[in-house]
């Protein structure tokens, strides 16, 4: 029998970071990164920002996109990197870093959703 | 020559054929070829979109004073500047995204397989209710 390959799970992860990326990223960094630093639109204040983030809601919204969109990463950054600079004998170190990454930006992002006070 | 003979090697693998040699930098030779990687690359922003986002909500999390200095912080002009580069390929990566969008779903409505225009049309559509959702979750004044 065939070794099972992880491939398919990788990519699914990969195509439904990608869905979600492209529908909110943009609005949330043109919020964030520049709207409101740049005074264009004025910022949310602390308390209400801290109030949003404690419904439970936004907190495993957040989540989801934070996995999702660094699993994306992992996925196309590892295939930018084969294809686009050859480096077969470091195919293995590749993988790891990518996916090793993606795991530890996770597991970070459910820390402090976790922990939030 | 006999220590030659007697050391003879032979390969038990087969012979490698030729491949010509790839340059490394092979995609900036055409257009198509440096759209397809900016378009990889996107990915890069993405995940610093996710790092900012974090860092929100770490300092959230440790009280108004660490808020106002992250706030501070992404006003940093090079920050600033690293966000708009950000913006471009964030942007980048949703067009290009659509724009496949109908090769990965081949929807059919009686019988017949829906244009692409229209697939790509309702992912725009959706896009800018999203948009518009998360803009009245965040803007408060």
């Amino acid at each position: 029998m065939a070794k099972q390959s992880n491939e398919p799970v990788l990519w699914a992860l990969f195509s439904a970071g990608g869905v979600f990326a492209a529908f909110v990223i943009p609005v949330h960094l043109f919020l964030i990164g520049l709207a409101f630093p740049l005074g264009w639109i004025p910022a949310p204040g602390y308390e209400y920002l801290h109030a949003l983030v404690r419904l439970p809601l936004a907190r495993l919204y957040v989540f989801a996109l934070c996995f999702l969109a660094l699993f994306h990463w992992a996925h196309r950054f590892r295939y930018t990197l084969y294809d686009g600079l050859q480096i077969k004998h470091l195919n293995e170190l590749i993988f790891f870093c990518c996916y090793g990454g993606a795991i530890l930006g996770t597991v970070w992002a459910g820390y402090l959703l976790w922990n939030f006070r | 020559m006999t220590e030659t003979r007697q050391h003879a090697r032979y390969t038990e693998y087969h012979p490698r054929w030729y491949r010509s040699r790839v340059s490394t930098w092979w995609w900036l030779s055409r257009w198509p070829y440096l759209k397809f990687i900016l378009r990889e690359i996107s990915s890069v922003f993405v995940a610093w979109f996710v790092v900012v986002l974090l860092l929100q909500i770490r300092a959230l999390s440790r009280g108004s004073e660490a808020y106002a200095a992250f706030e501070r912080w992404l006003q940093n002009p090079l920050i600033v500047l690293l966000n708009m580069i950000t913006l471009f390929f964030v942007v980048f990566h949703t067009v290009t995204w659509f724009n496949v969008a109908p090769r990965a779903m081949a929807i059919r409505f009686r019988g017949k397989r829906v244009p692409d225009f229209w697939i790509v049309g309702a992912n725009y559509a959706a896009w800018a209710a999203v948009s518009l959702v998360l803009t009245w979750f965040l803007v408060r004044s």
